[in-house]
């Protein structure tokens, strides 16, 4: 009984409280340290010239049609009166394009990545809740596009929305002088879960989805409301336009792409033969009061998506230096290492 | 409610003009007039009303909590807000709720304290059983056997025959005695000082019946203690609750902080201004940008009415503040919080610091300190009983200029035998002594012989016990005291019982009983006590024991003569490192003796200047004295303090020991405990009477250290946080030196103007011995230290005179040994034995400094690296403080995704395990050099994460540019890109925390990868379908992890980030290994085979103790030079002997080289 108490204050002797938890300690050592930069390097450098090659196969046509200069064909469009213009681009291709191709517009200096341009929507209304029509939530983030001048509300609300690209194209393959329409689809350009989760429409009042929208205006920059976005395809209407959903994903950087169609269909679903082309372009987006650029692209795809050299080079780059720097340390460590074994 | 507040003031207010406290027993009416506080106590602060807005009142006081709340304003203007308010909000409850329920806990423990506390019962004298709570003072309370004492009572009587009470407090385990009052009375007024929190000193008067009777200490039984092996006792309420001396001292610590926390605030001040400086920068750059570009995006953006570029520039300096707050890492504090708290425990239980005999684990009384333990550069120790086991034995005597007992040099015939003391019935059978001389004289009865041992059987305070007839047990005040009552006993003068007016011995068989007339007791300026007695015959006698300068100061001239004989054998037991007193008696002339019984009363009485009053008289009647002799009683050293102070010596700590001893008894023990060393170049000793001689020596003395040094202090003035302070820099110093100072030389060199002379030479040496010290001095000596020095310095002792030096060094710290807990209670770490002080300071200082720096970095790099990912974004997204992670994932880095691993790290990290700390005492040597986190590896960090942010925001943004998904869609998205970035972030810092990790336990393991599973876990719910669909507005990340981390390019990117991030870092530890190694790498434990050990020269193998430290130490290639010295000690008994056997890297390369 005395000895119980006698060692009543012993701490427990496990290897938690002893810190003696079993353990590893990994050290920088030359064995594992310059082999391993070895590896990685050559590592790196094989998936380099993967990523480089595979880069290299992707077809990009990338033509700037903002029309700054006097002599590009979109010049007279940019004077701010001429509305509904429409201007032509052509360009060639030497080689098959091969499909499927997509078509992406593009805009430079565009900063949709703004912080007061990005908050400016609001998701539940964009989910269909018609309670979000008339009033917001948060209150202030659509403004000013919140309300219109008659204190009607907007819907969709907020500057994403209202700036929603609207240059419209079509492409003509001009085969001995002839224009032969290129088909673009236009479905399913959208991420599946945008279209199917993220945004709804509000649900039609006997059968009309323009009904739901009733006490509410256009954003003042549309010229349609968001029931009419497409004529020609009543499913592709209200929030669930892929054009209107495309656009409200907004770019994290001031210069982007977004995707516009595809060509999947008919004699170019193996992509665009060589030939001449044309571009019809309704031209409506004013981008050059701040200096904006606009383009088309014509791209294809591999594996690691859209074209860009920079990963592949990256990876060739820093599997070189991994290479490089494995024999900086082999020769540093030899030397030292010998030269302590001189002094023993 | 509000009477108890009326109440409360009053008492605020009484105690202020309370100077004397007046009470009558018994007397509730009398005593109640006064309005002294009751017994009932209130340690808790809160009930059920005040404790949400107190409790918050009092966190909100605090810095960083007040940010949060300045943050959480900021974020709710809507003009400004760039986050949303739960990244502020989620952190900053879980902040205050952490610590709302840990104050409750707390609170309702203390609640239930009290009220146990408050209900347990007493018998009062006047109501019968009482509540302690409804105990007034001045009632009379009996207390019984085994229970606690109520308040500070005042004892009036026991059960015990002499009405001595035995008690225990309750953190000490031996009992104490106490003296009482013999007279039971029923009235009676006392008079004493007021509450105070002086344990140790007590001073009042008692009147009963006109009579006065003089209070002190011994009389006063204070709460907090238990009656032991006492039947009952009564006693006198004098203080109740809130004014017993236990109550008044608790809760009033002095808060010490650490060098990292004073480094740390600096940096967070610096953090802050960094904070502005990129503020202001962004906002410039938003200025510029709305002038150029914002002006023409109005067409899709239209700004506020009235807002031109410059309001918007204002707002944005806030709005970014908002963002890049996470620089302050205000989650730091509670972390810290977390793992010094965590590194107690381990100390608290480490069974290698556990004394088995004393049943003592070791124990860190204050958990704010533990790093510091890694940077101590001064010791300063006591000696009896933290380096001594202040368990005393009788070894020798001087008697009538004759010495006794075996002595170190060699031995007679007469002393090999122990000797047999059967013949005393009486004898203690533990007691051994060598010298049959000495028992031959006291046989033959031989007069000073025998007065010298009645001297010892009567001249002390010790108590004797006698359970059984024959078997004596002595409780003793001071172990000293112990060992010569006892040795009396064993020679014949057997000191068998006392009561307040006599004492009974027992001389050669013969029972005799002495009157006792006075105590003349000993204290710290007296250093000597004397009793008067009046033996059978009727003679009076004073006889007075002590320090032996004293007692040669009050000898009469006939004993000039003897005294230098006796001189002469004092030199000698000093030498040998003993501890000795000098012995002296007189006879008293009874008129006189009268006359001074009268006036010691008068003093003995009096409340104003009790103390310096009886010095006064005592000193009238203490001279004159005749010399007896000298006793000599060894005290022995504790086990393993020489090797422990060789190890501290080696890890380059300055061992100061400040002793009460005698210069020769303290230079001896500095040898026999390996602080002076034969191979010292020089032992300067410091012992002269004036001023000048002194700083003479002092000057010499350094001079000969190292020649060239100037006249001037080598003084480093630095302001520090408005703190002007004189640092004086380390002078080099060839070889190794020790000091020796008597404290007569002491007093002078401590004067101001000598100060930096003593602190210049004292440093320069190796070892320092200061003797004769006063507890003051002790303080003034670790003051002029922690005060000149950048240095940590760290006190140890066991007694009450190291309480002022424990309180002042960095770090106090106690050894629960005999002489109390009075240096425990006010130390930070205690334990029971010196030795242990090695692993608290190799192995768990310096664990605890390694992993608080290594956490701090971590910390700053991890949070740094996060904030400037922002910075570099703002120059592409219009400087409009867009944030690039998700509002998620900037709420919970730091709360989850983050936390975990990074406190695993701090507490579990080692470099080294502990067998290898005690083998490579060097590797200390980083802390006490601030080497592991000071401002330029703060800087460093900085450095570090700017490159790691880059990388982490340039390679994706290159990946990402006009980049698409392998369907064509859309992958450059804002909320895609936000999703790399902070995946790539987390992987990047969590691959980091592994690359700093030296020891990778599966806890630590654990937490690192749970962590990451967590996060993507997390990221993947709440970027779900469910998430949106409940809560829509708070998840718009709907489908980004689905539809960005199921692309290969994504994770290419994120693979090489990592990799940029990584690779450099383990570049270039591998190359700094190679060419500019630390202690660190050079002990870390390798695979390498250990064959060539035996190729080296032979006689390496008989040498293994020596270790390798030392060839380290000695190598050309060691970064900081540590001097080298051989090792005396083999570690075969270090405590760690038992730890488990690693193969370790074998540093022997350098051995021959210089």
């Amino acid at each position: 009984m005395k000895n119980e108490g006698k060692s009543a204050q012993r701490p427990d002797n496990t290897a938690f409280t002893q810190q003696r938890l079993p353990a590893w300690q990994p050290i920088l050592s030359a064995g594992i340290v310059i082999p391993g930069f070895l590896i990685i390097g050559l590592a790196f450098i094989g998936i380099g010239i993967g990523l480089f090659l595979t880069s290299q196969t992707i077809q990009v046509q990338e033509m700037d049609y903002t029309g700054v200069e006097k002599d590009s064909p979109c010049f007279r469009c940019t004077i701010p009166s001429n509305l509904n213009c429409t201007c032509e681009v052509t360009f060639s291709l030497s080689t098959l394009f091969t499909g499927p191709v997509f078509f992406y517009y593009g805009l430079s200096n565009y900063y949709q990545n703004f912080r007061r341009y990005g908050v400016s929507k609001d998701y539940n209304q964009l989910t269909g809740d018609t309670r979000y029509f008339k009033s917001r939530s948060p209150e202030e983030d659509c403004s000013p596009y919140s309300y219109d001048s008659n204190n009607n509300p907007i819907v969709p609300c907020g500057a994403i929305a209202n700036s929603i690209f609207n240059d419209t194209f079509e492409l003509y393959q001009i085969i001995n002088g002839t224009k032969k329409q290129v088909p673009l689809d236009g479905r399913g350009i959208s991420w599946w879960t945008d279209y199917n989760i993220k945004y709804r429409n509000p649900s039609p009042v006997n059968g009309s989805l323009a009904k739901a929208f009733d006490g509410t205006v256009k954003p003042i920059n549309w010229p349609r409301p968001a029931y009419e976005l497409d004529l020609t395809d009543p499913n592709n209407n209200g929030f669930l336009n892929q054009d209107f959903l495309v656009w409200m994903r907004r770019a994290a950087l001031p210069q982007f792409r977004k995707l516009y169609r595809r060509i999947t269909d008919g004699d170019y679903a193996a992509g665009l033969p060589a030939g001449n082309y044309s571009l019809t372009v309704h031209y409506n987006y004013p981008v050059l009061s701040f200096d904006g650029r606009k383009k088309v692209v014509f791209s294809n795809v591999s594996w690691m998506g859209g074209k860009n050299n920079f990963l592949g080079l990256a990876y060739l780059v820093v599997g070189s230096l991994c290479v490089v720097m494995s024999v900086v340390m082999l020769v540093v460590y030899a030397k030292f290492k010998f030269s302590d074994d001189d002094d023993a | 409610m509000g009477s108890l507040l009326s109440a409360c003031r009053i008492n605020v207010e009484k105690k202020k003009v309370e100077e004397e406290r007046h009470l009558r027993a018994n007397d509730r009416e009398y005593n109640l007039s006064f309005m002294y506080a009751n017994n009932a106590i209130k340690t808790s602060k809160y009930n059920v009303f005040t404790f949400l807005p107190l409790n918050l009142f009092e966190q909100f006081q605090r810095l960083a909590n007040a940010y949060f709340v300045f943050l959480l304003i900021l974020q709710l203007i809507p003009q400004i807000s760039s986050l949303s308010w739960f990244t502020t909000v989620v952190p900053l409850l879980l902040v205050l709720s952490i610590t709302l329920a840990k104050d409750l806990s707390d609170d309702i423990t203390r609640h239930k304290n009290d009220k146990h506390v408050n209900n347990r019962k007493v018998e009062v004298l006047i109501n019968g059983d009482e509540k302690w709570m409804n105990v007034q003072v001045g009632d009379i309370v009996k207390l019984e056997n085994n229970e606690f004492v109520t308040a500070d009572l005042l004892l009036l009587s026991s059960s015990e025959p002499l009405n001595l009470i035995y008690i225990e407090t309750a953190e000490l385990d031996g009992t104490l005695i106490k003296y009482t009052i013999s007279i039971l009375y029923i009235s009676g007024e006392v008079r004493c000082e007021p509450p105070n929190n002086r344990l140790d000193k007590f001073t009042g008067t008692l009147t009963v019946r006109g009579e006065t009777f003089a209070l002190d200490n011994e009389r006063i039984l204070l709460r907090g203690c238990t009656l032991r092996n006492t039947e009952w006792c009564f006693g006198l309420v004098v203080f109740g609750g809130p004014d017993t001396k236990l109550m008044q001292n608790s809760g009033k610590s002095i808060f010490k902080r650490t060098s990292i926390d004073h480094l740390m605030n600096f940096l967070v001040m610096f953090i802050f201004g960094f904070l502005a400086f990129l503020c202001a920068i962004l906002s410039i750059g938003n200025g510029i940008w709305e002038y150029q570009e914002g002006n023409s995006f109005i067409t899709f953006l239209p700004r506020a009415d009235g807002a031109n570029a410059s309001l918007s520039a204002f707002l944005t300096f806030w709005s970014y503040v908002i963002i890049l707050n996470t620089v302050v890492p205000i989650s730091l504090y509670v972390s810290v919080e977390i793992l010094r708290l965590g590194n107690s425990y381990f100390i608290d239980w480490d069974c290698k610091m556990y004394h088995v005999k004393s049943n003592t684990p070791a124990q860190a009384r204050t958990t704010t300190l533990n790093e510091e333990l890694g940077q101590i550069k001064y010791i300063f120790s006591d000696k009896t009983g933290t380096l001594t086991q202040n368990i005393m034995t009788f070894n020798r005597c001087s008697i009538n200029g004759k010495s006794y007992g075996k002595s170190s040099k060699g031995f007679t015939v007469s002393m090999i035998k122990k000797i047999d003391f059967s013949w005393n019935s009486l004898a203690d059978s533990k007691f051994c002594f060598h010298d049959h001389k000495l028992v031959e004289a006291v046989k033959s009865g031989s007069p000073e012989v025998r007065a010298f041992f009645r001297l010892l059987a009567l001249c002390h305070t010790v108590m004797a016990e006698e359970k059984t007839e024959g078997e004596l047990f002595y409780q003793a005040q001071s172990p000293d005291e112990g060992a010569l009552v006892t040795a009396a006993r064993n020679f014949g003068f057997v000191f068998r019982s006392r009561t307040p007016e006599t004492i009974s011995l027992v001389e050669m068989g013969v029972p005799t009983t002495y009157e006792l007339l006075a105590v003349l007791d000993f204290n710290n300026v007296r250093k000597r006590m004397s009793v008067i007695v009046r033996n059978p015959e009727g003679k009076l006698t004073l006889y007075c024991k002590g320090a032996d300068t004293i007692i040669f100061e009050r000898l009469h001239p006939l004993s000039s003569k003897l005294m230098e004989v006796t001189t002469e054998h004092l030199n000698e037991y000093a030498g040998e490192g003993l501890r000795t007193l000098a012995l002296a008696y007189k006879d008293l002339d009874e008129d006189k003796f009268e006359e001074w019984k009268e006036r010691h009363h008068e003093a003995s009485t009096s409340l104003e200047d009790r103390e310096a009053k009886l010095d006064a008289i005592y000193e009238e009647i203490e001279k004159d004295l005749l010399l007896l002799g000298a006793s000599a009683v060894e005290d022995k050293l504790q086990d393993g303090v020489p090797q422990t102070i060789e190890q501290l010596a080696k890890a380059d700590i300055k061992i100061w020991v400040l002793t009460g001893d005698k210069q020769e008894t303290a230079e001896n023990i500095g040898y026999s405990c390996n602080m002076l060393r034969e191979e010292m170049k020089e032992i300067f000793i410091v012992a002269s009477n004036t001023a000048e001689e002194v700083r003479e020596e002092l000057v010499n003395a350094r001079k000969k250290m190292s020649p060239e040094s100037g006249d001037e202090p080598p003084i480093e003035k630095s302001r520090f946080l408005g703190k002007k302070s004189q640092v004086v820099e380390d002078e080099k110093v060839n070889g190794e030196y020790g000091l020796v100072i008597n404290g007569h030389s002491l007093a002078f060199a401590l004067q101001k103007d000598m100060q930096l002379e003593l602190l210049r030479t004292a440093c320069m040496c190796q070892a320092v011995i200061c003797c004769r010290v006063t507890p003051l001095q002790k303080a003034q000596v670790v003051e002029l230290v922690k005060k000149h020095k950048k240095a940590v310095t760290l006190a140890i002792g066991d007694g009450a005179n190291d309480v002022s030096m424990i309180k002042t060094a960095h770090i106090g710290v106690g050894i629960s040994g005999q002489e109390g807990m009075q240096a425990v209670l006010s130390s930070d770490f205690s334990f029971a034995q010196f030795r242990y002080l090695q692993r608290l300071l190799l192995v768990h200082g310096r664990w605890s400094y390694l992993r608080m720096c290594k956490f701090l970095r971590y910390f700053f790099y991890k949070n740094f690296t996060f904030t400037f990912v922002h910075f570099w974004y703002a120059f592409f997204c219009g400087f409009s403080a867009q944030t690039v992670y998700d509002e998620w994932f900037i709420t919970l880095y730091n709360l989850i995704y983050a936390a975990l691993p990074v406190i695993g790290l701090s507490l579990f990290d080692q470099d080294v395990n502990d067998r290898w700390s005690f083998q490579y005492p060097q590797l200390y040597a980083p802390g006490q050099l601030n080497q592991y986190f000071s401002k330029m590896a703060f800087a460093r960090i900085l450095l570090h994460s700017c490159y790691s942010s880059l990388i982490l925001f340039f390679v994706p943004w290159a990946a990402m540019c006009d980049t698409v998904r392998d369907d064509g869609k859309d992958i450059a998205d804002y909320q895609s890109f936000a999703l790399l970035a902070q995946t790539c972030l987390l992987i990047v810092v969590s691959v980091q925390l592994g690359l700093d990790t030296y020891y990778w336990t599966a806890v630590s393991q654990f937490f690192l990868w749970g962590s990451l599973s967590v996060y993507f876990a997390v990221t993947f719910t709440m970027y779900s379908n469910g998430m949106y669909l409940i809560f829509t507005s708070s998840f718009p990340f709907i489908g980004t992890a689905r539809n960005s981390l199921n692309q290969p390019n994504i994770w290419l990117t994120i693979f090489l980030t990592t990799i940029l991030c990584i690779l450099p870092v383990v570049a270039k530890r591998f190359l700094f290994i190679q060419l500019k190694p630390t202690i660190n790498d050079k002990v870390a434990p390798r695979k390498v085979p250990r064959r060539r050990i035996s190729t080296r020269r032979s006689g390496y193998a008989f040498s293994h103790a020596r270790g390798y430290g030392d060839l380290v130490t000695s190598g050309r290639f060691l970064r900081i030079p540590v001097k080298t010295r051989s090792a005396l000690f083999p570690h075969t008994d270090t405590p760690v002997a038992d730890s488990t056997p690693q193969t370790y890297r074998t540093i022997y390369e350098g051995a021959q080289s210089p």
